[in-house]
Parts: C-alpha cells; sequence; structure tokens
C-alpha cells in the first residue's frame, strides 16, 4: 500500500515498503493506474524521470533501450500497448475525447430525436449535410467513432479494475502490512510517556482500535500495533466502476430487445396492442413481434386544465379502459409523469390535441370521408392547432385535400385574421384552404399524413375586388363550425364539422433491462461516494520502555488521500493511553527500541 | 399572495446589494498589503525540524525528532494539525489573523446578511407560488447562489477562507443580477411535465451542485494565480494572501468531491424523472448532452489529480472548464438550444 503523507512526497512510503515487503494496492485513489503508467512510461521513455510515489515498489518488466526496442516481438508490443491501454493517462485521454466526442450532438440535429431538423438541415446546407452525414453527425451516438471512444474506454476500465480488484481481494486476506523502523517521517506522528504498564496501554490502544484491523507484533519487549481501516473505500471505488460496466451492457442488452411505438388514439377509440396498430414502431434487433401483450385499451376520455391567466398548462389526465387477453376491463388513468405498466410495457402520455370528427361529401353527394383528424397544437397557450384532411375516396374522381387550422376559440379580428384566444373548446372553428387534383396517395410512396402533397393539386382561389378596383387573387378559406354543414367552393362537396373529441398521443416502451439499469446506477452512485469520502487509515502504536523503565508510546498515522481528519484520529486513539499519574510531556531519554 | 411574491422579489434585491457590498469590502481587505509574513516562511522551519531526523538515521531520533512546533502533551493538541498538515490553512490563519481586518469583517457580516436574505426570499417565493422555489431559472438561479453562500460560511466556520469572499460575493452579484433582469418571472403553478416529486428531488440537487462547482472552481483559479506565484517566486498583494496552492488545491478537491457525487445523484435522478415523463431514461437531448460530457469533465479531473504530470496546475484547468461547461448547460443550453429541459419561463 503506497500512502502518500502530505507535504513530504514519497518519503514514508519508500521507508515503509522497503521494510514490510507489501506492495500492495495503491496510495491515491487510481495511483495503480498511475504506477501502470509509470511502468508504460519506463518502457516507452527509460530518460522519464521515476522520481514519484510509485517507484520504489515498481519492478520494470521491461527496460527498452534501443536494442532491446528492436527486439521487441509482437508479444511484446501487444503487452506494451495493453499496458498503454490501461494506464491512467490514455484513460484521462480517453475521458477528454470522450467528452469532446459526444457535443456535436448537441449542436447539430440528430436524427433520432429531430429527424425533420435533420431534413431542415439537408434543405438550408445541401452541401454540407451529405459530409455530416459521412460522418455520422447525424447520429453521433451510434457512430462507429463515439463507440470506438467509449468502448476503449470500457476496455481500459476493466483493464485496470480488475488486477485492483485482485489485489483489494489479496489485501483483504492478509493482516495489515508491518510497522515501520521509525515513525520520524510521517508527518502526523506523536510520543509521549506514560506511568501506565505497557500492557495496560496496549490494551486501550487495542480497544481504541476496534474498528481497525490489526496486526500485533511484539520483539524485544517492545510491542507494535500495525492497524489499518477503511478497506471500503477502495470497494466503493472498484463497485463504481465495475457498476459503470454493468450499466454499458444493460443498456447495450436494452436496446436489443426494446420496442417502443407510438399511437394517437382519439377520444372514444379502441387501440390493440399489435405491430400494424402504431403509428411508428421501432424495435431492437432480438425483438420477436410476437413478443408483445395482446392487450386493448380504449381511451375512455382526456381533459387538460389550464391556468386562467397565463394559458399555461396545469394538467393533463387520460381515462382508459384496459382489457388484457384473459381479463376484466379495468379503468386506469395515465398522467404525464406517472406512467401506466400494462402487458409489461409502460405506456407514456406524450401529446394532446383536438381531433375534429368531419364528414366530406363530394360532388355527387356521396360520402367520400368520414373521421376524426388530429390537428397538432402549434401554439402550446392558445392550441391553435395545424392538420390536413385529404379525402381520397370521391366519385367524380377529383381528389380533395383541405388543410389549415383548427382555433378552439375563434376570434376574427378587424382585418379577417383568424386566431385562437383559449386553449378550451368554447367557440371552435375549422379555418380551411382547398385543394383539388391529385394527392399523391398512389405512387406507393410512404406520406406525412400531416403534410399535404401539393404537386398534383391546384388550390381554389377566387377574384376579389378591392374597393379602388383591383382585382387579387385569393385562396378560398372555408369556415365551419361544429353541427355546420358548408359547401366547398368550385362546387367539390360539402363538408360538415360534426363534433370535437380531443385525442392523445402515447408512448408504449417495453424494456426489460430498466430495473438493472437504476440498480448499476445507483450502485456506482454508492461506491463513488464510499471512494471520495471513506477515510482510509493506518494508524502505528509502538509501547516500549525507556531507561529509567518508563512506558514509551511513539505513534504514527498515514492516510489514502487527503484526510484532514487523521491527526484528529490518531489523538481519539492516543488519548486513553496518556491516563496515568506522571504521564507527561518529558521526551523519553531514550527510544522504546525496534522491532528490526 | 402577490404580496409575498413581491416581498420576496425585494428581498433578493436586498440579498444582491449586500453582496455587492461584500465584494467591495473583502476586495479592499485582500487589496491591503500583508502586515506580516507570508505562510510560505514557515514551510523551511518544518523542513529543517525533520533534517536532523534523517542525518541521525536511527531509532532514538524517533520522537527527539518531533519538530518543535509540536506540543507533546494533550493541552494545546488542536495546533498539532497545524504541524502535521504545515500546507493547509492553518498556516495563512496564523499570519493574517494577528493583523485586524476590518474589511474583511465587514465583509462577512454583510455576505452573511446577504445570505439570510436569499434564504428568506427563497422561502417566501416558494409560498407566494405553493410550491417548492426552484422550478424556472430565476429560482434555480437563487438557489445556486445560497448554497454556494453556504458551503463558503460553512468552510469559514473551519478554516479562514475570507480570501474567497470577494470572487463568491462578485459570482453572486452578477448570478442575481441576471436573475432579476433577464431571468424573472412571477411566481406561478408548473406545467405538467413538471409536477412530480422529482422537481423537489432532482432540480434542488442540481442548483446545490452548480453551487457547490461554483465554489470549487473559484479556488481552482486562485490555486492557479497562486501556483504561478509560486513558480515566479514573486507574489502580488492577492498571491500574498493565498494559502499555498497546494493547500488551494486539497480544498477544491474536496468541494469538487462533493459536487460529482451530487452530480452522479442529478444523472440518475434526472433518468428516472425522464423515464417517468418521456418514456425513456436517456435520449441525448442536449440539456443530458452537457450534462454527460460536465460529468465526464469532472470524472476527467478526479482522475487528473492522481496522474502524474496531471496533478495540481493541469487538474485546477479541469475543475474551471467543469464549472464553464455548466455556465453554458445552464445559460446557453437553455436559451439557445430546443431542449426539452425548456423550462426557464422565460
Amino acid at each position: 500500500m503506497r500512502y502518500r503523507p502530505e507535504g513530504l512526497a514519497g518519503e514514508p512510503e519508500v521507508e515503509e515498503s522497503g521494510e514490510d515487503g507489501t506492495p500492495d494496492g495503491a496510495a491515491r485513489d487510481g495511483e495503480a493506474r498511475d504506477g501502470e503508467a509509470a511502468r508504460a512510461s519506463a518502457t516507452a521513455a527509460p530518460s522519464a524521470p521515476a522520481s514519484n510515489t510509485a517507484t520504489a515498489t515498481l519492478t520494470p518488466t521491461a527496460t527498452a533501450t534501443g536494442d532491446q526496442l528492436a527486439r521487441w516481438g509482437a508479444r511484446e508490443w501487444l503487452r506494451w500497448m495493453w499496458r498503454q491501454l490501461t494506464s491512467m493517462r490514455v484513460a484521462l485521454l480517453l475521458l477528454l475525447l470522450l467528452a469532446v466526442a459526444a457535443l456535436p450532438g448537441a449542436f447539430f440535429p440528430q436524427r433520432p430525436q429531430t429527424p425533420e431538423k435533420v431534413a431542415q438541415y439537408y434543405l438550408d446546407h445541401p452541401d454540407l449535410a451529405p459530409v455530416l452525414e459521412r460522418f455520422g453527425l447525424f447520429d453521433v451516438y451510434a457512430s462507429p467513432w463515439f463507440a470506438a471512444v467509449y468502448l476503449l474506454l470500457f476496455v481500459s476500465l476493466v483493464g485496470c479494475i480488475v488486477p485492483r480488484a485482485i489485489d483489494h481481494v489479496r489485501t483483504l486476506r492478509e493482516p495489515p502490512p508491518r510497522a515501520p523502523r521509525r515513525f520520524s517521517r510521517f508527518p502526523v506522528r506523536d510520543a509521549f510517556v506514560t506511568t501506565s504498564t505497557r500492557d495496560d496501554v496496549v490494551a486501550s490502544a487495542t480497544t481504541a482500535l476496534k474498528p481497525y484491523r490489526v496486526r500485533r507484533e511484539e520483539a524485544r519487549g517492545v510491542v507494535t500495533l500495525s492497524a489499518e481501516r477503511g478497506y471500503l473505500r477502495e470497494a466503493g471505488n472498484i463497485t463504481f466502476h465495475l457498476a459503470l460496466v454493468g450499466l454499458l451492457v444493460s443498456v447495450a442488452y436494452g436496446s436489443l430487445v426494446h420496442y417502443r411505438g407510438q399511437v394517437i388514439v382519439v377520444e372514444g377509440e379502441t387501440f390493440a396492442n399489435s405491430r400494424i396498430a402504431y403509428d411508428s414502431f421501432d424495435a431492437g434487433t432480438w425483438f420477436a413481434a410476437d413478443s408483445l401483450d395482446p392487450f386493448r385499451m380504449q381511451l375512455d376520455s382526456f381533459t387538460a386544465e389550464f391556468d386562467e391567466t397565463t394559458g399555461a398548462a396545469k394538467d393533463f389526465t387520460a381515462s382508459v379502459t384496459v382489457t388484457e387477453p384473459d381479463g376484466e376491463p379495468t379503468a386506469a388513468t395515465i398522467k404525464v409523469n406517472h406512467p401506466l405498466r400494462v402487458g409489461g410495457a409502460n405506456v407514456y402520455l406524450m401529446g394532446n390535441g383536438f381531433a375534429p370528427r368531419v364528414q366530406v361529401r363530394d360532388a355527387s353527394g356521396a360520402l367520400a370521408f368520414s373521421g376524426a383528424v388530429p390537428f397538432i397544437p402549434q401554439n402550446d397557450a392558445t392550441y391553435e392547432s395545424r392538420g390536413v384532411i385529404k379525402v381520397a375516396d370521391t366519385t367524380t374522381g377529383t381528389q380533395i385535400g383541405l388543410n389549415g387550422w383548427l382555433l378552439p376559440t375563434a376570434v376574427v379580428d378587424a382585418d379577417a385574421n383568424a386566431f385562437s384566444i383559449s386553449p378550451y373548446p368554447d367557440d371552435p372553428a375549422l379555418v380551411l384552404d382547398v385543394w383539388s387534383g391529385d394527392l399523391g396517395l398512389d405512387d406507393g410512396v410512404p406520406q406525412n399524413v400531416y403534410q399535404l402533397d401539393t404537386d398534383g393539386l391546384t388550390q381554389v382561389t377566387q377574384q376579389t375586388t378591392a374597393d379602388d378596383g383591383t382585382e387579387t387573387t385569393e385562396p378560398v378559406r372555408v369556415v365551419v363550425r361544429p353541427g355546420e354543414t358548408v359547401d366547398l367552393p368550385d362546387g367539390l362537396g360539402t363538408i360538415t364539422f360534426e363534433d370535437l373529441p380531443r385525442y392523445v398521443g402515447l408512448d408504449l416502451r417495453y424494456d426489460p433491462t430498466l430495473g438493472f439499469v437504476l440498480t448499476f446506477a445507483l450502485l456506482a452512485l454508492g461506491g463513488l461516494a464510499g471512494s471520495l469520502f471513506l477515510p482510509r487509515r493506518r494508524v502505528f502504536v509502538r509501547v516500549g520502555a525507556d531507561d529509567a523503565g518508563r512506558t514509551v508510546v511513539t505513534a504514527a498515522a498515514l492516510a489514502r488521500g487527503d484526510d484532514p481528519g487523521l491527526d484528529r484520529e490518531l489523538q481519539r486513539v492516543l488519548t486513553p493511553l496518556r491516563s496515568g499519574p506522571g504521564s507527561g510531556d518529558a521526551p523519553p531519554t531514550q527510544s522504546p527500541g525496534s522491532t528490526a | 399572495m402577490t404580496e409575498l411574491g413581491q416581498l420576496s422579489l425585494y428581498l433578493v434585491t436586498a440579498a444582491m446589494t449586500c453582496y455587492l457590498i461584500a465584494t467591495v469590502t473583502f476586495a479592499i481587505d485582500l487589496s491591503r498589503r500583508v502586515a506580516s509574513a507570508p505562510s510560505r516562511v514557515r514551510e523551511p522551519q518544518l523542513v529543517a525540524a525533520g533534517a536532523p531526523a534523517e542525518a541521525a538515521g536511527s531509532a532514538t531520533a524517533d520522537a527527539a525528532a518531533l519538530p518543535p512546533a509540536t506540543p507533546v502533551n494533550g493541552a494545546a493538541r488542536t495546533n498539532a494539525g497545524g504541524a502535521a498538515e504545515p500546507a493547509t490553512g492553518s498556516g495563512d490563519a496564523a499570519g493574517p489573523t494577528q493583523v485586524r481586518r476590518r474589511a474583511a469583517a465587514i465583509g462577512m457580516s454583510t455576505f452573511v446578511l446577504g445570505a439570510l436574505f436569499l434564504l428568506i426570499g427563497i422561502v417566501l417565493r416558494g409560498i407566494a407560488a405553493g410550491r417548492v422555489p426552484w422550478a424556472n431559472m430565476y429560482e434555480f438561479t437563487m438557489v445556486a447562489v445560497f448554497v454556494a453562500s453556504a458551503l463558503f460560511l460553512g468552510i469559514q466556520r473551519r478554516r479562514d477562507v475570507r480570501y474567497l469572499g470577494t470572487f463568491i460575493s462578485l459570482l453572486a452579484v452578477l448570478a442575481l443580477f441576471l436573475a432579476l433582469t433577464v431571468l424573472y418571472t412571477d411566481p406561478a403553478a408548473v406545467q405538467p411535465a413538471l409536477q412530480s416529486y422529482w422537481l423537489a428531488i432532482h432540480v434542488s440537487i442540481a442548483s446545490s451542485a452548480m453551487g457547490v462547482f461554483a465554489v470549487a472552481a473559484t479556488t481552482s483559479v486562485l490555486q492557479l494565480v497562486k501556483d504561478r506565484a509560486e513558480h515566479r517566486g514573486t507574489a502580488g498583494r492577492l498571491a500574498a494572501k493565498l494559502p499555498t496552492a497546494d493547500s488551494l488545491e486539497r480544498l477544491s478537491y474536496r468541494i469538487n468531491a462533493v459536487g460529482f457525487v451530487l452530480w452522479t445523484f442529478v444523472l440518475i435522478s434526472g433518468s428516472i424523472w425522464a423515464e417517468h415523463a418521456w418514456g425513456r431514461f436517456w435520449g441525448w437531448d442536449p440539456k443530458e448532452v452537457w450534462s454527460f460530457v460536465i460529468w465526464v469533465v469532472y470524472a476527467a479531473y478526479l482522475h487528473a489529480r492522481s496522474t502524474r504530470g496531471w496533478e495540481g496546475r493541469r487538474a485546477a484547468w479541469f475543475s474551471i472548464i467543469g464549472f464553464v461547461s455548466i455556465l453554458v448547460n445552464y445559460y446557453v443550453v437553455n436559451f439557445f438550444f430546443s431542449s426539452l429541459h425548456s423550462y426557464s419561463g422565460v
């Protein structure tokens, strides 16, 4: 154990390790790595000054003079590379690299998070985007180079922590190392004379050292206690690092077996858990389609509450009825921070809005479209929502596209601008532009249901004459309120706004590793706290007699890393030993002797 | 309830004024020439004291070689810590405290007053809003400033760190000024995504970590100043007031260690909350990216401390870069990145 007392770097440690011959473990956190680094750098650059703490216990396995370098075979090179990789210095560089490598994801749009922004980036920077794409900058966290950095880091971590764990187990099975012959170079030390007998002093010292593991040695009438405590510090350090490995493995396994689907459900409608029912669905490589639990879920109602003055959302609650394959229907609620657990998966409330139920009849009066169409809120405070109604099944052959706004509480100002003043559906209205022609649905190319492909469509417009006589062409706007039926322009047909149910956007996610991820994360946290805050200390107490026959106590303490409480701890141990009449601070005329 | 909100606002403004006065008075204290010798002088004594022991080379010297400064009876025990750890705060405490530092005393008083005003302001704000008072950037800043102040005062109880005072106060003034002018919002209830007990846990620890890291980074900056002075062999007025770079390094490390554990907890609690609210525990949202980067930077800091050639000055840079990343994560990401964490309320 290489301890580094503050201010006198290395000296006691050299003495100690030279004497007790226990080159175990590391001084400060991670100094085993440092030792590795020193060893590696010693092999790589023989001229590097091996000045610091670690050198005394090191036995260079290969001294690399030029000749020897030339004679290195594949094995030596591999060993050298492994040492480099598991050295603290390289681990540090990899950590820095990881931090830098993670940053582009914050600057460039990422496909898994915001695919629409990636598409926009392609439009805005047509030259740059393909280059970024090639380097994986639109999906940084799945890119090979990001994976290379963290995998190397984890290999380095494992290569470092496993030997350390083995070392630590060995340390635990051995008694604490022998005390050095002299304590003179320990900054935290003490010496005094007491009138108690030697055995009394040793007994009280042993009691005071209860929390420690103690090795007792006796030679020529001098008893030496070597005590050590705080093994949990290193155990915590090892736990922390191994827990990180566990975390990575859990997350990796989770990404292989997980599935995640998104679906929009309108009030009154029922969703059946099967792959085709989802609007979007993605799953890991090892996901089996039949592992979906075929439950059904009906959205009974959805309520939204908003602050009266600011319009900010206060509460969203979805009331659902869930029917498991072999069970009774049960009522449940889903809220934003309270997902519903069903069929092994979690159901999250991710979004909501209005889905006006409309009927469109074509020019011949035949029913061409009927259903609730989800409109996407564009403004959180007023719920002005955009949406598209695609009427494909007309008997006349001319398809109709309607796009525009749903305004929950519609107001039209003097300039004929329509807007909403409240998120509540107090006076809803649909304000729609009308297109006719070919919706482009038959090309076989998947279309965004929220966008109108206007390539094959012409907008219905009208001529308006202003007061000064100039004529302008303006799109025709159809405004329709619940219960109303309004004629579409150009004799295209009619539209009926039946009612205004709400819809919810739900995320269903299945990831069996969540429990493991959490466990490893908490283990890492606990291990980290232990490795940083638990003091690891050694206390040496030597009890002998001087020429006058008085009992002489010398003691020293040593800690791993910074330990501001070390001196206090030594005094805690020594205070009970001072008692007795005639004890005092008179320096002993002769030392209590030594074990050497 | 609005009266309480208004009162809270007055108190926070008063707190900012106190911090401003503290900044000035602490600065006056720092600009004074040091009457007593700087602590560096003490070191040779100890080295000298240790030398005979080495020369004697025998076990006999063991007890006799105790430094003269170390009392061997139990009466004056508290002083032994100073002798055992020559480079820590006790060295600087011994020098300047003998001189009366009236400006520093005024600084401390106004600082404590400012922290008290701020604390009451935060509590009243919470009552006015009817929830925990750290749900938007204005409130988050107040909590971070208060935690930094409390930490400074806590350390000050154990050792003299008044040399930090002007810098901590200045940070507090800047942060509160920004909060009052740019980030202020009226107290109100929070949106559904924030209605969770994790708001009380995750966000409070995040703002505390920010306060803790601020103090550590300040100490690291002073460490660099002192380190530079030590290498040049000259000390300006500021450097002369500082303890050794080594001692500053250890102080900064202890604070950063606490901060790192807090930050780890922030990541974990945030992940749990994200799992509840957004259906995934980690999604590389810009806020998550930056939080991860911060964590890695501080992990690198801890590793750098125990890598030869990287301890000391270089490690201090990690501590500073870490805090700069936190500022970016807080001010830049909230305003200029589209993030799920857009709760500033501005």
